[in-house]
């Protein structure tokens, strides 16, 4: 398997907890909320993931697991940031914390032990064409997390929901007095991040990488709030956005392939350091965030 | 049916007694949060808390521990406070640590022969220079490349731990130290002088009390300060009164950074005496809670790193004594901050009940 | 006869220690334009909010076409046919009008389309239903949320302030709207404080003072003045008697000056040229939207002109081109800003700390440090000349009125003793008595030798204050009038002239 074909098979699924992860945060961030808490909500999923599907538990009861996880921790930071109005970094911070200081206690009986993964699913005919064929053989949650893709594409650009989610994130004043419960619509945001990022979290840990550490998670959800500014806060371009980065992860194996002799450290920052290059380049283009930016982001809704 | 919910109402003014009343009650409900945890896990929370709260406070040794914990904590807490106060979020204090850390080893890894009265204040001074400047470089990306400040300096803390990995793996590795990941353990000169006889409490702690000091007055009495605060609470304000948004930020970063590398180089030059990989153990992020926590007031803070270093402490006992696994320190810190934000919201907010009247319809 | 439309019996509602409204009775006939009169704070708001669901009352009794009502939501308002145009619309301004629409109204969005262009037509309401919200003027923003409200089928068209957005020509098409509307069979609550306009159009008015209801009349019987004393309880003050005009330096000239700000949504600036001379007052009339705030934001420093050789602003004869806020009020240059919250003052300090935002350099701040003796006098001498209503100098910014904490901000830009003074929006929402105040401190001021740039969307305060007046237009500034030689309808034929006629 030469490096290309290595990339081209395993892009999608090193992609897929950031996408996940990044697609939840870009409904909450639609509706104007910042929660900063999915690095911790993704090591809680994962955790919690892990440890039902090492018990016995079944890849779907994982997820079930890890999603209720990430929705319970989300609504504690909706209780605390959106229901007594605090600072919603600071907030996020601490959901942060907690969620992965859950995770590693949880975790700790667990450290270093395996499970399996899923099956791969692969599409007939287009997995059978040389080179680009790789692309076609996923497992299913890769496969969701595509339609999770299309759908939020298709609901931010043609349904009233998204309509809502949009409005709410611009002018929530504008919202409320039209007669829209701002609020509880911005909780149900919140509550999808969550669920993203449980889910994200649970792939990364019994599917992506079977395999239990403390801090597994490493950076991803960091990775996966800034993917959502790179996005501009669009779908599609989060979803490029996700497959970049999912080819970054293969780096180290890549160089391993081609023999360069370039520090494991160095590559492991890899994706750090590109998160702040593309960061800067993206945000030093004003004019771009502030036409597709979302004008209410962070803010604390006083009725 | 409807469900009644008290509506939060802001103040007139904010709560002073509140104020105060906030990080006690925070404690409160983090201790009752983490209470039915432990009930959960079969840990028993008597001997959790016992170890965490108390057993600090029972033996000198343990006491003394507190303090040597409580310098960084404070050092860097009483730094990002500051920020905070302006609203510039670096959260990225552990990355600005390590650098701080790295660049003060530089000296006794470069000239382990060395000696003099001369070595470790150049190496505190260079820890703080180094920390300064990893922080210069989220400064330059928030100021001029309009990135976002949380993301950035996150990232470069990973950076920074990925570096610290490269260093005592590779060219700063002990080569007498049956390859183990750390550098050569540092020689006397290279170390602070220590503050109580037979403690490892050194006089980095006397820094980190006096630039304590330092912040309040900067904070509560100087000009420069008040345009912090405003750019904080007010940015558009703070333009109005032509107070530069970009001076604020570089200066928030900057004294965060320089604080944080301090820390990091007391930490080498101090209690561990050589670079490992262990420098820190979540100093960065704990210090954002400790910040918080003491309401991001320099007195406060003097307070909350206290405590926040005797929980480190108890949590190193309660693993012993109480089995409680090392992440639940982690757990008690996170559910602390929560608690501590969801109380703070009554410094300005009150509820209202909905009155009976309301209740009453012909 | 037939039970009212809509009728409110006793009805009260206070938050906090504040009685918005207090025992307040109204009843609204079908067919009618009826006005809700009143100032600033008398509690007009509040009343519209309760009728339209968005806050319920704490007493009395709510009542549509002889039921009682119980509002939950503006939702439900709707569906029984009450509709409402709110003074800061409620419209999204990256969303297109049609999906503005579809937000309140069900319905896919090309029968939407459709219907929008079709009832414009019938009501001379015509905007494009696929345009961007933040591409359309003020008055386009106005029609289209006339159009949603009208989508609903209302039986009751509340407007709240609806011609405080528009110009004199706008207001008349405004009112052939509202005319045609009530023919039709809908009722409409007026809501605003300009007598002259209220009775041109109403066939009753509900007075307000203070949250309670001081007189029902039919508005077409009464003079202005009149209707004003019942609205404000006592005779309005005259304005002070200006000094000839005299031509002193210059003191802020503004010279060939091209901006475009960041900002995608905002107006750029073509070709700005304006001088004001020492002892006088110059206007800036206009639709807001048109160029005002990034106008504002030059002439304070808080924006700056790119690098460029021919543009420049200049302050007493000096070049601040390229000085910041700070630089340039130690020229003797002080702003007093459009937002007083947020931006002409810190909304969580108190007013002595808001003191030293501008006012620093008035000794103050002495190597380095807050002299909170001299910063607390200052307070005080600005709470006590400005008569501002506060328990004392350490109550927070954000606990006054927004007239109160008006009359501070002005104070403490006149206690810098400027040689030129900018004052944007003057009197936005502060009550008659202070605005009354406030413009005759101005005068006042102008006598005294200072040079004041006014900007105001109210062209009855600009032709009482100004000695010359301009208008912005799209960016652009119109050629200068003096007051006495020019009437409000030319300027406001300036103000609505369309697009690039330079």
């Amino acid at each position: 398997m030469n490096a290309i074909e290595f990339i081209l098979s395993g892009m999608l699924a090193a992609a897929t907890p950031f996408l996940l992860a990044a697609l939840g945060e870009l409904v909450a961030e639609r509706a104007g909320v910042l929660n900063l808490g999915v690095e911790g909500m993704m090591a809680l999923g994962a955790a919690l993931a892990f440890i039902v599907v090492y018990n016995g538990g079944g890849h779907f009861e994982g997820f079930i697991v890890a999603a209720l996880g990430g929705i319970f921790v989300s609504l504690l930071f909706a209780f605390v940031a959106l229901g007594l109005r605090a600072n919603q970094v600071a907030t996020g911070l601490a959901i942060g914390i907690l969620g992965a200081g859950l995770s590693a206690f949880f975790g700790k009986s667990y450290e270093s032990f395996t499970v399996t993964g899923l099956n791969q699913i692969q599409i007939p005919v287009l997995s059978n064409i040389p080179v680009v064929g790789g692309l076609f053989t996923q497992d299913c949650i890769v496969w969701l997390s595509l339609l999770a893709s299309a759908g939020l594409w298709y609901m931010f650009a043609y349904t009233k929901i998204g309509l809502l989610l949009r409005a709410v994130g611009e002018n929530p004043k504008a919202a409320q007095s039209i007669g829209y419960p701002v609020i509880a619509i911005r909780v149900g945001a919140v509550a999808f991040g969550g669920l993203m990022a449980g889910i994200a979290g649970a792939y990364a840990s019994t599917v992506y990488t079977p395999l239990w550490a403390d801090g597994m998670i490493a950076g991803r959800g960091w990775i996966a709030v800034a993917l959502v500014v790179f996005g501009t806060w669009m779908v599609g371009r989060v979803f490029l956005g996700a497959c970049l980065f999912g080819m970054l992860s293969l780096a180290g194996t890549v160089v391993q392939l081609t023999g360069l002799a370039i520090p494991s450290q160095l590559l492991a920052s890899l994706p750090y350091l590109v998160t702040i290059i593309v960061l800067g380049i993206i945000s030093s283009n004003r004019r771009l965030l502030k036409l597709n930016g979302i004008a209410s982001l962070g803010e604390t809704y006083e009725r | 049916m409807t469900l009644i919910l008290p509506r939060l109402v802001a103040r007139e003014r904010a709560s002073l007694s509140m104020m105060i009343i906030a990080p006690f009650a925070a404690l409160a409900l983090a201790a009752f949060a983490n209470f039915t945890l432990y009930l959960t896990l079969d840990v028993d929370p008597s001997a959790v808390f016992y170890a965490l709260l108390i057993e600090p406070f029972t033996s000198w040794y343990a006491f003394s521990e507190v303090l040597l914990k409580t310098g960084p904590l404070l050092l860097i807490a009483q730094g990002l406070a500051i920020g905070f106060r302006a609203k510039v979020f670096n959260i990225g204090a552990e990355g600005q640590f390590i650098l701080g850390a790295i660049c003060a080893s530089a000296i006794p890894v470069y000239a382990p022969q060395a000696s003099g009265i001369w070595i470790w204040p150049s190496m505190l001074l260079l820890g703080a220079l180094g920390g300064g400047a990893w922080a210069a470089i989220t400064s330059f990306w928030r100021v001029r490349l309009n990135a976002n400040e949380i993301l950035v300096s996150l990232m470069l803390s990973l950076v920074a731990v990925q570096l610290l990995n490269y260093l005592l793996l590779g060219p700063w590795k002990d080569p007498m130290g049956f390859n183990f990941p750390q550098s050569v353990m540092f020689q006397y000169d290279a170390m602070v002088p220590t503050l109580l006889p037979g403690t490892r409490v050194n006089i980095s702690l006397l820094f980190a009390v006096g630039l304590s000091l330092a912040a309040w007055v900067f904070m509560q009495r100087s000009f420069i300060g008040f345009k912090l605060q405003v750019g904080g609470l007010a940015p558009r304000a703070a333009a109005y009164a032509g107070f530069s948004q970009g001076g604020a930020i570089w200066m928030s970063l900057l004294i965060g950074g320089c604080a944080a590398g301090f820390a990091g180089a007391a930490e080498v030059a101090g209690p561990i005496g050589q670079l490992q990989r262990s420098i820190s153990t979540g100093y960065g992020y704990a210090a954002i809670i400790v910040a918080y926590l003491g309401g991001l007031h320099p007195i406060g803070i003097l307070l909350s790193s206290f405590f926040m270093a005797a929980l480190y402490i108890g949590g190193d006992t309660a693993m012993v004594s109480a089995d409680l696994p090392i992440a639940g320190v982690r757990v008690f810190q996170g559910s602390l901050l929560l608690s501590y934000l969801i109380l703070a919201t009554f410094v300005r907010h009150r509820l209202d009940w909905p009155r009976p009247s309301a209740e009453i319809k012909p | 006869m037939t039970a009212p439309l809509l009728s409110l019996r006793d009805v009260s509602k206070s938050y906090g220690q504040v009685h918005a409204n207090r025992g307040v009775n109204l009843d609204v006939a079908s067919h009618s334009i009826h006005a809700i009169l009143g100032e600033n704070g008398a509690g007009k708001s509040t009343l519209m909010k309760l009728i339209y669901g968005v806050e319920k009352p704490d007493s009395g009794q709510i009542m549509w076409q002889g039921k009682q009502l119980h509002l939950n939501a503006p939702g439900d308002a709707r569906q029984l046919g009450i509709g409402m145009v709110f003074q800061h619309f409620s419209l999204f301004e990256t969303l297109t009008v049609v999906e503005n629409v579809s937000l309140v109204v069900p319905g896919d969005k090309k029968d939407l389309a459709q219907r929008i262009t079709v009832l414009g037509a019938e009501f001379g309401l015509d905007v494009d239903p696929m345009a961007h919200v933040h591409t359309l003027s003020v008055g386009e923003r106005q029609r289209v949320e006339i159009i949603r409200c009208l989508l609903t089928n209302p039986k009751l068209l509340i407007l709240d302030e609806p011609t405080s957005v528009l110009p004199p020509q706008s207001v008349n098409r405004l009112f052939e709207t509202l005319r045609k509307l009530a023919a039709d069979g809908v009722s409409i609550l007026f809501i605003s404080h300009k007598l002259e306009e209220i009775r041109a159009i109403c066939d009753h008015a509900t007075i307000l003072r203070a949250g309670q209801v001081v007189g029902n009349v039919d508005p077409r019987l009464h003079d202005a003045s009149a209707l004003a004393t019942m609205m404000i309880g006592h005779d309005v003050p005259a304005p002070l008697a200006a000094k000839p005009i005299s031509t002193g330096n210059k003191h802020l000239e503004l010279i060939a000056v091209d901006h475009i700000h960041d900002d995608p949504f905002s107006v750029p600036l073509k070709q700005i040229n304006l001088q004001v001379r020492a002892g006088e007052i110059l206007g800036i009339a206009g639709v807001s939207g048109n160029g005002q705030s990034e106008l504002a934001a030059l002439i304070s420093g808080e924006a700056r002109l790119h690098g460029s050789e021919k543009q420049r602003i200049m302050m007493m004869s000096r070049d601040v081109t390229h000085l910041n806020p700070a630089a340039r009020r130690h020229l003797g240059f002080a702003f007093v800003p459009e937002d007083r919250l947020g931006q002409g003052a810190v909304p969580e300090m108190s007013l002595t700390k808001n003191s030293l935002l501008t006012a620093h350099s008035k000794g103050l701040v002495r190597h380095g440090l807050i002299r909170m003796r001299q910063a607390t006098a200052f307070a005080k001498a600005c709470i006590a000349t400005q008569d501002v209503r506060t328990p004392d100098e350490h109550a927070e910014a954000g606990a006054l009125s927004g007239g109160n904490l008006q009359k501070f901000i002005i104070g403490r830009e006149m206690m810098l003793a400027p040689k030129l003074l900018f004052v944007n929006q003057p009197t936005w929402g502060v009550d008659i008595g202070a605005a009354t105040a406030i413009r005759q401190q101005l005068i006042a001021l102008r006598n005294d030798g200072c040079a004041i740039l006014v900007i105001s969307e109210e062209l009855d305060e600009l032709f009482e204050v100004s000695d010359h007046i301009q208008v912005l237009n799209h960016g652009r500034l119109s050629a200068r009038f003096k007051t006495v030689d020019t009437k409000p309808e030319e300027i406001g034929l300036h103000m609505i002239a369309t697009g690039d006629a330079a």
